[in-house]
Protein backbone atom coordinates (compact mmCIF):
# COMPACT_ATOMS: atom_id res chain seq x y z
CA UNK A 1 0.00 0.00 0.00
CA UNK A 2 2.82 2.27 1.01
CA UNK A 3 4.45 1.21 -1.89
CA UNK A 4 1.85 2.11 -4.54
CA UNK A 5 1.22 5.98 -2.66
CA UNK A 6 5.09 6.48 -3.14
CA UNK A 7 4.64 5.35 -7.18
CA UNK A 8 1.93 7.52 -7.16
CA UNK A 9 3.14 10.84 -5.09
CA UNK A 10 6.83 10.55 -4.99
CA UNK A 11 8.51 11.44 -1.64
CA UNK A 12 8.64 15.35 -0.62
CA UNK A 13 5.77 16.34 -2.71
CA UNK A 14 3.66 17.69 -0.19
CA UNK A 15 6.53 19.23 1.94
CA UNK A 16 8.01 21.11 -1.19
CA UNK A 17 7.08 24.85 -1.09
CA UNK A 18 7.41 25.69 -4.49
CA UNK A 19 5.10 22.56 -4.70
CA UNK A 20 2.51 24.16 -2.40
CA UNK A 21 2.66 27.81 -3.94
CA UNK A 22 1.99 26.20 -7.30
CA UNK A 23 -0.94 24.15 -6.48
CA UNK A 24 -2.68 27.60 -4.35
CA UNK A 25 -1.82 29.68 -7.19
CA UNK A 26 -2.45 26.96 -9.83
CA UNK A 27 -5.89 26.12 -8.32
CA UNK A 28 -7.20 29.64 -7.97
CA UNK A 29 -5.90 30.62 -11.83
CA UNK A 30 -7.82 27.32 -13.13
CA UNK A 31 -10.92 28.68 -11.43
CA UNK A 32 -10.19 32.08 -12.63
CA UNK A 33 -9.68 30.46 -16.34
CA UNK A 34 -12.70 28.15 -16.00
CA UNK A 35 -15.09 30.88 -15.58
CA UNK A 36 -14.15 33.30 -18.01
CA UNK A 37 -13.64 30.53 -20.16
CA UNK A 38 -17.20 29.28 -20.13
CA UNK A 39 -18.17 32.50 -21.24
CA UNK A 40 -15.20 32.36 -24.52
CA UNK A 41 -16.66 29.12 -25.36
CA UNK A 42 -20.57 30.14 -25.18
CA UNK A 43 -19.40 32.95 -27.52
CA UNK A 44 -17.20 31.46 -30.09
CA UNK A 45 -14.32 33.32 -29.64
CA UNK A 46 -11.74 31.03 -28.79
CA UNK A 47 -9.58 32.56 -31.42
CA UNK A 48 -9.88 36.12 -29.74
CA UNK A 49 -9.05 33.79 -26.22
CA UNK A 50 -6.38 32.18 -27.85
CA UNK A 51 -4.90 35.61 -29.30
CA UNK A 52 -5.23 37.01 -25.57
CA UNK A 53 -2.69 34.67 -24.83
CA UNK A 54 -0.14 35.81 -27.99
CA UNK A 55 -0.75 39.36 -26.72
CA UNK A 56 0.18 38.61 -22.82
CA UNK A 57 2.92 36.80 -24.34
CA UNK A 58 4.40 40.10 -25.44
CA UNK A 59 3.18 42.17 -22.28
CA UNK A 60 5.18 39.53 -20.16
CA UNK A 61 8.52 39.83 -21.96
CA UNK A 62 8.02 43.18 -22.80
CA UNK A 63 7.97 43.41 -18.49
CA UNK A 64 11.01 41.36 -18.68
CA UNK A 65 13.03 43.80 -21.07
CA UNK A 66 11.99 47.02 -18.63
CA UNK A 67 12.52 45.34 -15.20
CA UNK A 68 8.70 45.01 -13.79
CA UNK A 69 7.20 41.93 -13.12
CA UNK A 70 6.00 39.58 -15.76
CA UNK A 71 1.97 39.44 -14.30
CA UNK A 72 2.01 43.04 -15.10
CA UNK A 73 3.26 42.64 -18.33
CA UNK A 74 1.14 39.76 -18.93
CA UNK A 75 -2.56 41.62 -18.06
CA UNK A 76 -1.44 45.07 -18.92
CA UNK A 77 -0.89 44.22 -22.24
CA UNK A 78 -3.91 42.09 -22.41
CA UNK A 79 -5.89 45.32 -21.15
CA UNK A 80 -4.59 47.12 -23.83
CA UNK A 81 -4.84 44.52 -26.45
CA UNK A 82 -8.98 44.01 -25.21
CA UNK A 83 -9.02 47.97 -26.00
CA UNK A 84 -7.66 47.92 -29.23
CA UNK A 85 -9.20 44.55 -30.24
CA UNK A 86 -12.75 46.41 -29.32
CA UNK A 87 -11.70 49.31 -31.81
CA UNK A 88 -10.77 47.21 -34.81
CA UNK A 89 -13.36 44.86 -34.24
CA UNK A 90 -15.79 44.10 -37.29
CA UNK A 91 -19.27 42.77 -36.91
CA UNK A 92 -18.89 39.88 -39.26
CA UNK A 93 -17.23 36.76 -38.19
CA UNK A 94 -14.82 36.76 -40.75
CA UNK A 95 -13.61 40.24 -40.89
CA UNK A 96 -13.64 39.59 -37.11
CA UNK A 97 -11.22 36.58 -37.18
CA UNK A 98 -8.57 38.03 -39.92
CA UNK A 99 -8.79 41.21 -37.60
CA UNK A 100 -8.22 39.02 -35.03
CA UNK A 101 -5.31 36.95 -37.35
CA UNK A 102 -3.10 39.86 -37.45
CA UNK A 103 -3.22 41.47 -34.07
CA UNK A 104 -2.16 38.27 -33.26
CA UNK A 105 0.33 38.04 -35.43
CA UNK A 106 1.94 41.51 -34.72
CA UNK A 107 1.75 40.25 -31.08
CA UNK A 108 3.75 37.57 -31.98
CA UNK A 109 6.06 39.98 -34.09
CA UNK A 110 6.32 42.10 -30.52
CA UNK A 111 7.37 39.16 -28.97
CA UNK A 112 9.95 37.72 -30.91
CA UNK A 113 11.71 41.23 -30.63
CA UNK A 114 11.26 42.17 -26.82
CA UNK A 115 12.58 37.83 -26.50
CA UNK A 116 15.63 38.72 -28.76
CA UNK A 117 16.25 41.82 -26.51
CA UNK A 118 15.38 40.19 -23.25
CA UNK A 119 18.53 37.28 -23.94
CA UNK A 120 20.63 40.40 -24.94
CA UNK A 121 20.27 42.85 -22.67
CA UNK A 122 20.36 41.00 -19.61
CA UNK A 123 22.09 37.12 -20.73
CA UNK A 124 19.44 35.79 -18.62
CA UNK A 125 18.49 32.12 -20.34
CA UNK A 126 14.90 31.31 -19.82
CA UNK A 127 13.14 33.94 -20.93
CA UNK A 128 11.43 32.09 -23.49
CA UNK A 129 10.76 29.51 -21.43
CA UNK A 130 9.10 31.67 -18.51
CA UNK A 131 7.10 33.56 -20.84
CA UNK A 132 5.88 31.22 -23.21
CA UNK A 133 5.47 28.07 -21.14
CA UNK A 134 4.81 28.96 -18.03
CA UNK A 135 6.61 28.93 -14.45
CA UNK A 136 4.69 27.89 -12.16
CA UNK A 137 7.24 26.66 -9.90
CA UNK A 138 9.03 29.59 -9.66
CA UNK A 139 6.67 32.07 -9.43
CA UNK A 140 7.66 35.42 -7.95
CA UNK A 141 4.62 37.42 -7.99
CA UNK A 142 2.09 37.09 -4.20
CA UNK A 143 -0.77 35.35 -3.85
CA UNK A 144 -2.58 38.43 -2.31
CA UNK A 145 -1.99 40.06 -5.61
CA UNK A 146 -2.80 37.19 -7.89
CA UNK A 147 -5.84 36.70 -5.76
CA UNK A 148 -7.04 40.35 -6.05
CA UNK A 149 -6.99 39.92 -10.09
CA UNK A 150 -9.03 36.76 -9.46
CA UNK A 151 -11.65 38.39 -7.38
CA UNK A 152 -11.72 41.05 -9.80
CA UNK A 153 -12.39 38.98 -12.91
CA UNK A 154 -14.33 36.58 -11.48
CA UNK A 155 -16.34 38.79 -9.62
CA UNK A 156 -16.95 41.54 -12.88
CA UNK A 157 -18.46 38.34 -14.26
CA UNK A 158 -20.19 37.09 -11.34
CA UNK A 159 -21.72 40.59 -11.77
CA UNK A 160 -22.89 40.24 -14.84
CA UNK A 161 -24.08 37.22 -14.80
CA UNK A 162 -27.94 37.10 -16.20
CA UNK A 163 -27.33 39.78 -18.82
CA UNK A 164 -23.90 38.71 -19.90
CA UNK A 165 -25.40 35.05 -20.67
CA UNK A 166 -28.36 36.78 -22.70
CA UNK A 167 -25.99 38.91 -24.11
CA UNK A 168 -23.96 35.87 -25.31
CA UNK A 169 -26.81 33.28 -26.05
CA UNK A 170 -28.79 36.05 -28.23
CA UNK A 171 -27.10 39.69 -28.80
CA UNK A 172 -30.57 40.69 -30.32
CA UNK A 173 -32.68 39.76 -27.49
CA UNK A 174 -30.56 41.17 -24.69
CA UNK A 175 -30.40 44.37 -26.86
CA UNK A 176 -34.56 44.64 -27.22
CA UNK A 177 -34.61 43.93 -23.26
CA UNK A 178 -32.18 46.87 -22.62
CA UNK A 179 -29.35 44.92 -21.91
CA UNK A 180 -25.64 47.15 -23.04
CA UNK A 181 -24.26 44.40 -25.01
CA UNK A 182 -21.04 46.58 -26.28
CA UNK A 183 -20.95 47.72 -22.33
CA UNK A 184 -21.10 44.19 -21.39
CA UNK A 185 -18.41 42.68 -24.34
CA UNK A 186 -15.62 45.17 -23.11
CA UNK A 187 -16.21 44.11 -19.25
CA UNK A 188 -16.07 40.75 -20.56
CA UNK A 189 -12.70 41.20 -22.20
CA UNK A 190 -11.32 42.63 -19.80
CA UNK A 191 -11.80 39.89 -17.39
CA UNK A 192 -10.92 37.52 -20.27
CA UNK A 193 -7.51 39.55 -20.33
CA UNK A 194 -6.85 39.04 -16.74
CA UNK A 195 -8.11 35.42 -16.79
CA UNK A 196 -5.25 35.01 -19.42
CA UNK A 197 -2.60 37.06 -18.09
CA UNK A 198 -2.98 35.11 -14.90
CA UNK A 199 -2.89 31.77 -16.67
CA UNK A 200 -0.10 32.94 -18.41
CA UNK A 201 2.00 32.56 -15.01
CA UNK A 202 1.51 29.00 -13.97
CA UNK A 203 0.97 27.62 -17.77
CA UNK A 204 2.47 29.76 -20.07
CA UNK A 205 1.11 32.66 -22.61
CA UNK A 206 0.35 30.41 -25.46
CA UNK A 207 -0.71 27.10 -23.84
CA UNK A 208 -2.77 29.62 -21.43
CA UNK A 209 -5.90 28.92 -24.02
CA UNK A 210 -6.00 25.10 -22.74
CA UNK A 211 -7.15 26.32 -19.58
CA UNK A 212 -9.54 28.89 -20.67
CA UNK A 213 -11.23 26.66 -23.19
CA UNK A 214 -10.40 23.20 -22.36
CA UNK A 215 -12.56 22.92 -19.05
CA UNK A 216 -15.30 24.92 -19.96
CA UNK A 217 -15.47 23.22 -23.47
CA UNK A 218 -15.46 19.61 -21.78
CA UNK A 219 -18.07 20.43 -19.35
CA UNK A 220 -20.63 22.13 -22.03
CA UNK A 221 -20.06 19.06 -24.00
CA UNK A 222 -21.39 17.22 -20.14
CA UNK A 223 -24.63 19.00 -19.31
CA UNK A 224 -26.93 21.79 -20.68
CA UNK A 225 -27.37 23.37 -17.65
CA UNK A 226 -24.56 26.88 -17.49
CA UNK A 227 -24.47 26.43 -13.55
CA UNK A 228 -23.91 22.96 -13.76
CA UNK A 229 -21.07 23.47 -16.52
CA UNK A 230 -19.50 26.68 -14.39
CA UNK A 231 -19.04 23.80 -11.84
CA UNK A 232 -17.77 21.15 -13.71
CA UNK A 233 -15.67 24.02 -15.87
CA UNK A 234 -13.96 24.85 -12.30
CA UNK A 235 -13.37 21.50 -10.96
CA UNK A 236 -12.27 20.20 -14.63
CA UNK A 237 -9.26 22.80 -14.38
CA UNK A 238 -8.72 22.80 -11.24
CA UNK A 239 -8.01 18.45 -11.24
CA UNK A 240 -6.01 19.28 -14.58
CA UNK A 241 -3.54 22.34 -12.93
CA UNK A 242 -3.03 19.44 -9.89
CA UNK A 243 -3.00 16.64 -11.88
CA UNK A 244 -0.29 17.87 -14.04
CA UNK A 245 1.78 19.74 -11.03
CA UNK A 246 2.02 16.10 -9.69
CA UNK A 247 2.81 14.72 -13.15
CA UNK A 248 5.21 16.78 -13.46
CA UNK A 249 7.03 16.36 -10.29
CA UNK A 250 7.22 12.73 -10.52
CA UNK A 251 8.40 13.19 -14.17
CA UNK A 252 11.43 13.95 -11.86
CA UNK A 253 11.45 10.40 -10.75
CA UNK A 254 10.97 8.69 -14.41
CA UNK A 255 14.18 7.01 -15.74
CA UNK A 256 17.36 8.04 -14.71
CA UNK A 257 18.07 11.10 -16.37
CA UNK A 258 16.74 13.02 -13.48
CA UNK A 259 15.14 15.58 -15.58
CA UNK A 260 11.28 15.99 -15.65
CA UNK A 261 8.81 17.22 -18.71
CA UNK A 262 7.43 20.88 -17.78
CA UNK A 263 4.72 21.25 -15.84
CA UNK A 264 2.45 22.74 -18.59
CA UNK A 265 2.64 20.26 -20.57
CA UNK A 266 1.02 17.77 -18.13
CA UNK A 267 -1.68 20.31 -17.49
CA UNK A 268 -2.30 20.70 -21.21
CA UNK A 269 -2.39 16.76 -21.98
CA UNK A 270 -4.62 16.46 -19.37
CA UNK A 271 -7.13 18.66 -20.47
CA UNK A 272 -7.16 17.29 -23.57
CA UNK A 273 -7.41 13.70 -22.99
CA UNK A 274 -10.33 14.74 -20.68
CA UNK A 275 -11.83 16.64 -23.12
CA UNK A 276 -11.32 13.78 -25.80
CA UNK A 277 -13.07 11.35 -22.95
CA UNK A 278 -15.59 14.07 -22.67
CA UNK A 279 -16.71 13.26 -26.36
CA UNK A 280 -16.95 9.47 -25.82
CA UNK A 281 -19.48 10.27 -23.14
CA UNK A 282 -21.67 11.95 -25.02
CA UNK A 283 -21.70 9.94 -27.54
CA UNK A 284 -22.37 7.16 -25.22
CA UNK A 285 -24.85 7.92 -22.99
CA UNK A 286 -25.29 10.81 -20.62
CA UNK A 287 -28.83 11.86 -21.74
CA UNK A 288 -28.53 10.66 -25.26
CA UNK A 289 -27.25 12.18 -28.38
CA UNK A 290 -30.78 14.59 -28.15
CA UNK A 291 -29.81 16.09 -25.21
CA UNK A 292 -26.17 16.39 -25.93
CA UNK A 293 -27.31 18.10 -29.13
CA UNK A 294 -29.10 20.96 -26.87
CA UNK A 295 -26.01 21.16 -24.71
CA UNK A 296 -25.84 25.01 -24.20
CA UNK A 297 -22.94 25.42 -26.79
CA UNK A 298 -24.88 23.79 -29.71
CA UNK A 299 -27.92 26.18 -28.63
CA UNK A 300 -26.27 29.35 -29.21
CA UNK A 301 -25.04 28.05 -33.06
CA UNK A 302 -28.61 26.31 -33.78
CA UNK A 303 -31.57 28.10 -32.82
CA UNK A 304 -30.17 31.77 -30.82
CA UNK A 305 -34.09 33.09 -30.34
CA UNK A 306 -35.38 29.42 -28.48
CA UNK A 307 -32.61 29.80 -26.10
CA UNK A 308 -33.06 33.39 -25.33
CA UNK A 309 -36.60 32.11 -24.62
CA UNK A 310 -35.63 29.81 -22.41
CA UNK A 311 -32.92 32.05 -20.51
CA UNK A 312 -35.19 35.17 -20.66
CA UNK A 313 -38.51 32.85 -19.23
CA UNK B 1 23.62 41.62 -46.84
CA UNK B 2 24.11 39.66 -50.41
CA UNK B 3 27.16 38.00 -49.17
CA UNK B 4 27.27 33.66 -49.61
CA UNK B 5 26.01 33.18 -46.63
CA UNK B 6 22.82 35.19 -47.16
CA UNK B 7 21.90 33.82 -50.71
CA UNK B 8 19.96 31.09 -49.47
CA UNK B 9 18.15 33.22 -46.93
CA UNK B 10 17.23 35.42 -49.79
CA UNK B 11 15.90 31.78 -52.16
CA UNK B 12 14.32 30.30 -49.50
CA UNK B 13 12.14 33.58 -48.73
CA UNK B 14 11.63 33.95 -52.25
CA UNK B 15 10.13 30.29 -52.71
CA UNK B 16 8.24 30.63 -49.78
CA UNK B 17 6.22 34.20 -50.15
CA UNK B 18 4.79 33.06 -53.69
CA UNK B 19 3.58 29.74 -51.72
CA UNK B 20 2.41 31.65 -48.98
CA UNK B 21 0.64 34.34 -50.91
CA UNK B 22 -1.41 31.82 -53.21
CA UNK B 23 -2.42 29.59 -50.50
CA UNK B 24 -3.03 32.35 -47.71
CA UNK B 25 -5.30 33.97 -50.46
CA UNK B 26 -7.90 30.85 -49.82
CA UNK B 27 -7.28 31.03 -46.26
CA UNK B 28 -8.28 34.54 -46.36
CA UNK B 29 -11.27 33.53 -48.58
CA UNK B 30 -12.43 30.76 -46.14
CA UNK B 31 -12.07 32.12 -43.31
CA UNK B 32 -9.64 29.57 -42.11
CA UNK B 33 -7.30 32.04 -40.07
CA UNK B 34 -7.20 30.37 -36.91
CA UNK B 35 -6.64 26.88 -38.39
CA UNK B 36 -3.67 28.28 -40.81
CA UNK B 37 -2.55 29.57 -37.00
CA UNK B 38 -2.75 26.36 -35.36
CA UNK B 39 -1.52 23.96 -38.10
CA UNK B 40 2.23 25.68 -37.83
CA UNK B 41 2.56 24.74 -34.68
CA UNK B 42 2.05 20.63 -35.19
CA UNK B 43 5.17 21.45 -37.22
CA UNK B 44 6.82 22.90 -34.30
CA UNK B 45 6.00 19.79 -32.17
CA UNK B 46 7.33 17.99 -35.61
CA UNK B 47 10.67 20.16 -35.50
CA UNK B 48 11.47 19.27 -31.94
CA UNK B 49 10.59 15.96 -32.13
CA UNK B 50 13.26 15.53 -35.10
CA UNK B 51 15.22 17.13 -33.17
CA UNK B 52 15.12 15.07 -30.47
CA UNK B 53 15.11 11.62 -32.49
CA UNK B 54 18.15 13.18 -34.49
CA UNK B 55 16.17 12.39 -37.91
CA UNK B 56 15.50 15.13 -40.36
CA UNK B 57 13.75 18.56 -39.38
CA UNK B 58 11.67 18.40 -42.84
CA UNK B 59 10.57 15.31 -42.27
CA UNK B 60 8.99 15.51 -38.83
CA UNK B 61 7.76 19.34 -39.57
CA UNK B 62 5.91 17.39 -42.60
CA UNK B 63 4.34 14.83 -40.68
CA UNK B 64 3.50 16.51 -37.97
CA UNK B 65 1.85 19.37 -39.78
CA UNK B 66 -0.05 16.96 -41.33
CA UNK B 67 -1.00 14.91 -38.72
CA UNK B 68 -1.97 18.44 -37.16
CA UNK B 69 -4.15 19.65 -39.87
CA UNK B 70 -6.01 15.61 -39.98
CA UNK B 71 -6.27 16.32 -36.32
CA UNK B 72 -8.01 19.51 -36.73
CA UNK B 73 -10.13 18.15 -39.14
CA UNK B 74 -11.30 14.89 -37.13
CA UNK B 75 -11.79 16.70 -34.28
CA UNK B 76 -13.91 19.56 -35.54
CA UNK B 77 -16.52 17.17 -36.54
CA UNK B 78 -17.01 15.97 -33.52
CA UNK B 79 -17.38 18.86 -31.67
CA UNK B 80 -17.39 22.16 -32.06
CA UNK B 81 -14.84 23.86 -34.89
CA UNK B 82 -12.90 26.87 -32.84
CA UNK B 83 -12.30 25.02 -29.84
CA UNK B 84 -11.08 21.87 -31.64
CA UNK B 85 -8.36 24.01 -33.27
CA UNK B 86 -7.62 25.78 -30.16
CA UNK B 87 -6.90 22.71 -27.99
CA UNK B 88 -5.44 21.00 -31.03
CA UNK B 89 -2.91 23.98 -31.37
CA UNK B 90 -2.22 24.19 -27.57
CA UNK B 91 -1.85 20.14 -27.58
CA UNK B 92 0.85 20.36 -30.34
CA UNK B 93 2.56 22.96 -28.75
CA UNK B 94 2.42 21.48 -25.53
CA UNK B 95 4.42 18.33 -27.06
CA UNK B 96 6.85 20.51 -28.53
CA UNK B 97 7.88 21.73 -25.24
CA UNK B 98 8.26 18.66 -24.07
CA UNK B 99 10.60 17.20 -26.77
CA UNK B 100 12.17 20.52 -26.51
CA UNK B 101 12.99 19.69 -22.74
CA UNK B 102 14.44 16.48 -23.53
CA UNK B 103 17.24 18.06 -25.68
CA UNK B 104 20.00 19.98 -24.36
CA UNK B 105 19.85 23.17 -26.13
CA UNK B 106 16.61 24.30 -24.63
CA UNK B 107 16.12 27.96 -25.29
CA UNK B 108 17.66 28.54 -28.73
CA UNK B 109 15.84 25.99 -29.78
CA UNK B 110 12.49 27.21 -28.76
CA UNK B 111 13.18 30.42 -30.24
CA UNK B 112 14.11 29.52 -33.93
CA UNK B 113 11.48 27.23 -34.37
CA UNK B 114 8.79 29.12 -33.14
CA UNK B 115 10.14 32.71 -34.17
CA UNK B 116 12.16 31.95 -37.07
CA UNK B 117 16.17 32.30 -38.11
CA UNK B 118 16.92 33.85 -40.79
CA UNK B 119 20.22 32.38 -40.80
CA UNK B 120 19.20 28.96 -40.47
CA UNK B 121 18.64 27.56 -44.65
CA UNK B 122 21.52 24.94 -45.96
CA UNK B 123 22.05 24.91 -49.20
CA UNK B 124 20.72 20.94 -48.55
CA UNK B 125 17.64 22.05 -47.32
CA UNK B 126 16.48 24.45 -50.41
CA UNK B 127 15.67 21.67 -52.64
CA UNK B 128 13.12 19.93 -50.21
CA UNK B 129 11.31 23.41 -49.97
CA UNK B 130 11.58 24.02 -53.47
CA UNK B 131 10.04 20.71 -53.87
CA UNK B 132 7.37 21.07 -51.40
CA UNK B 133 6.31 24.69 -52.79
CA UNK B 134 5.65 23.06 -55.97
CA UNK B 135 4.06 20.34 -54.34
CA UNK B 136 1.79 22.90 -52.79
CA UNK B 137 0.87 25.21 -55.50
CA UNK B 138 0.36 22.36 -57.77
CA UNK B 139 -2.37 20.92 -55.14
CA UNK B 140 -3.65 24.38 -55.50
CA UNK B 141 -3.63 24.67 -59.31
CA UNK B 142 -5.34 21.24 -59.18
CA UNK B 143 -8.18 21.94 -56.38
CA UNK B 144 -8.53 25.13 -57.94
CA UNK B 145 -11.79 25.06 -59.23
CA UNK B 146 -13.95 22.97 -56.29
CA UNK B 147 -11.97 25.00 -53.95
CA UNK B 148 -12.71 28.28 -55.86
CA UNK B 149 -16.79 27.26 -55.59
CA UNK B 150 -16.59 25.57 -52.29
CA UNK B 151 -14.88 28.37 -50.36
CA UNK B 152 -17.40 31.26 -52.29
CA UNK B 153 -20.15 29.73 -52.81
CA UNK B 154 -20.62 26.46 -50.40
CA UNK B 155 -23.97 25.56 -50.83
CA UNK B 156 -23.91 25.54 -54.87
CA UNK B 157 -20.55 23.89 -54.41
CA UNK B 158 -22.42 20.81 -52.86
CA UNK B 159 -25.20 20.43 -54.91
CA UNK B 160 -22.70 20.26 -57.50
CA UNK B 161 -21.18 17.35 -55.68
CA UNK B 162 -17.86 18.94 -54.56
CA UNK B 163 -17.94 17.75 -50.84
CA UNK B 164 -17.59 20.97 -48.60
CA UNK B 165 -15.97 18.67 -45.87
CA UNK B 166 -13.68 16.64 -48.44
CA UNK B 167 -12.67 19.91 -49.86
CA UNK B 168 -11.90 21.47 -46.17
CA UNK B 169 -9.74 18.41 -45.58
CA UNK B 170 -7.81 18.48 -48.41
CA UNK B 171 -7.19 22.13 -48.08
CA UNK B 172 -5.99 21.73 -44.56
CA UNK B 173 -3.42 19.73 -45.68
CA UNK B 174 -2.22 22.01 -48.54
CA UNK B 175 -1.73 24.81 -45.53
CA UNK B 176 0.33 22.14 -43.86
CA UNK B 177 2.10 21.62 -46.71
CA UNK B 178 2.65 25.29 -47.32
CA UNK B 179 3.90 25.64 -43.41
CA UNK B 180 6.04 22.85 -43.28
CA UNK B 181 8.39 24.91 -46.00
CA UNK B 182 7.89 28.24 -44.37
CA UNK B 183 8.85 27.32 -41.22
CA UNK B 184 12.37 27.22 -41.45
CA UNK B 185 12.69 30.74 -42.48
CA UNK B 186 9.62 32.42 -40.62
CA UNK B 187 9.28 29.96 -37.79
CA UNK B 188 6.48 28.24 -36.33
CA UNK B 189 4.23 31.39 -34.87
CA UNK B 190 4.83 33.97 -37.53
CA UNK B 191 4.15 30.92 -40.67
CA UNK B 192 0.60 33.15 -40.71
CA UNK B 193 1.21 36.24 -40.57
CA UNK B 194 2.55 35.95 -44.14
CA UNK B 195 -0.41 33.84 -45.30
CA UNK B 196 -2.84 36.35 -43.66
CA UNK B 197 -1.51 40.07 -44.06
CA UNK B 198 -0.96 39.97 -47.58
CA UNK B 199 -3.60 38.16 -49.16
CA UNK B 200 -6.00 40.21 -46.95
CA UNK B 201 -4.97 43.66 -48.23
CA UNK B 202 -4.51 42.11 -51.41
CA UNK B 203 -8.48 41.19 -51.59
CA UNK B 204 -8.94 44.63 -49.97
CA UNK B 205 -7.39 46.12 -53.35
CA UNK B 206 -9.33 43.97 -55.87
CA UNK B 207 -12.16 41.27 -55.91
CA UNK B 208 -10.43 39.68 -58.91
CA UNK B 209 -9.29 36.38 -57.51
CA UNK B 210 -6.64 36.16 -60.11
CA UNK B 211 -5.18 39.10 -59.87
CA UNK B 212 -5.81 39.32 -55.73
CA UNK B 213 -3.58 36.41 -55.73
CA UNK B 214 -0.73 37.70 -57.87
CA UNK B 215 -1.31 40.81 -55.79
CA UNK B 216 -0.86 38.71 -52.84
CA UNK B 217 2.24 37.19 -53.63
CA UNK B 218 3.70 40.49 -54.98
CA UNK B 219 2.94 41.63 -51.07
CA UNK B 220 3.90 38.67 -49.53
CA UNK B 221 7.44 38.88 -51.43
CA UNK B 222 8.04 42.12 -50.56
CA UNK B 223 7.29 41.70 -47.02
CA UNK B 224 9.94 39.02 -46.67
CA UNK B 225 12.45 40.71 -48.89
CA UNK B 226 12.28 43.76 -46.73
CA UNK B 227 11.99 41.68 -43.47
CA UNK B 228 15.16 39.84 -44.25
CA UNK B 229 16.96 43.48 -45.12
CA UNK B 230 15.27 45.12 -41.89
CA UNK B 231 16.78 41.82 -39.77
CA UNK B 232 20.04 41.69 -41.50
CA UNK B 233 20.57 45.61 -40.65
CA UNK B 234 18.94 45.80 -37.05
CA UNK B 235 20.08 42.18 -35.69
CA UNK B 236 16.31 41.62 -34.52
CA UNK B 237 14.33 38.77 -35.32
CA UNK B 238 13.02 38.27 -39.10
CA UNK B 239 9.71 37.35 -37.48
CA UNK B 240 8.78 40.91 -35.76
CA UNK B 241 9.27 42.58 -39.01
CA UNK B 242 6.91 39.90 -41.01
CA UNK B 243 4.25 40.53 -38.44
CA UNK B 244 4.77 44.03 -38.27
CA UNK B 245 4.60 44.54 -42.18
CA UNK B 246 0.99 42.18 -42.47
CA UNK B 247 -0.78 44.22 -39.72
CA UNK B 248 0.78 47.63 -42.00
CA UNK B 249 -0.27 45.85 -45.03
CA UNK B 250 -3.81 44.63 -43.60
CA UNK B 251 -4.20 48.67 -42.47
CA UNK B 252 -3.38 49.45 -45.93
CA UNK B 253 -6.07 47.42 -47.50
CA UNK B 254 -8.74 48.47 -45.46
CA UNK B 255 -7.85 52.08 -45.13
CA UNK B 256 -7.63 52.15 -49.27
CA UNK B 257 -11.56 50.11 -48.71
CA UNK B 258 -12.54 52.60 -46.08
CA UNK B 259 -11.50 56.00 -48.47
CA UNK B 260 -13.49 53.90 -51.54
CA UNK B 261 -16.31 53.77 -49.45
CA UNK B 262 -16.30 57.42 -48.45
CA UNK B 263 -16.05 58.52 -51.95
CA UNK B 264 -18.92 56.20 -53.12
CA UNK B 265 -21.08 57.27 -50.77
CA UNK B 266 -19.98 61.46 -51.24
CA UNK B 267 -20.15 60.57 -55.47
CA UNK B 268 -23.56 59.14 -54.88
CA UNK B 269 -26.56 61.20 -53.39
CA UNK B 270 -28.76 58.41 -52.61
CA UNK B 271 -26.33 56.24 -51.52
CA UNK B 272 -25.19 58.98 -49.60
CA UNK B 273 -28.82 59.76 -47.95
CA UNK B 274 -29.41 55.96 -47.09
CA UNK B 275 -25.97 55.76 -45.23
CA UNK B 276 -26.51 59.32 -43.50
CA UNK B 277 -29.57 57.86 -41.14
Amino acid sequence: MHQLYTWVIEPGFFASAPVRTAVAIGGVVAVVSAVVGLFTVMRGQSFAGHAFGDVSAAGGSGALLIGISPLTGFIGLGVIGAGMMELIGIQRVRGRDLATGIVLGAAIGLTALFLYLDTSASATTGAAQQILFGSIFTITSSLPLIVTFSVLAVGAIAVMWRPLLLATVSPDIAAARGVPVRLIGIAYMLALAIAVGLSSLTIGAILSTALLIGPAATALRLTRRTGGALVVACVTGVFATWAGILLAYDSYYWGSARRGLPVSFFIVAVIFVVYLLSGLATRRGAGGPRAAALAVGDVIARDKTAAGDQIAA
Amino acid sequence: MFASFMINTWLVATIVAPVAGVVGYFVVLRGSAFPAHAIPNGAFAGAAGAALLGISTLIGLAVFSLLGALGIGVLGRRGRRDVATALALVMMLALGAAFLSRTTEYEPEIYSLLLGEVLGVSTLELWPVLGLGIVSIAAIIVLYRPLMLSSAVPEIAEAKGVSRQRIEICFLLVVALATAMTLPVVGALLIFSLMIGPPAAARSFTSRPVLAMLLSVGIALATVWIAIAASYVYNWPIGFFVGAFGALAYGAGRGWAAWRRARTVASRPAVAAAHST
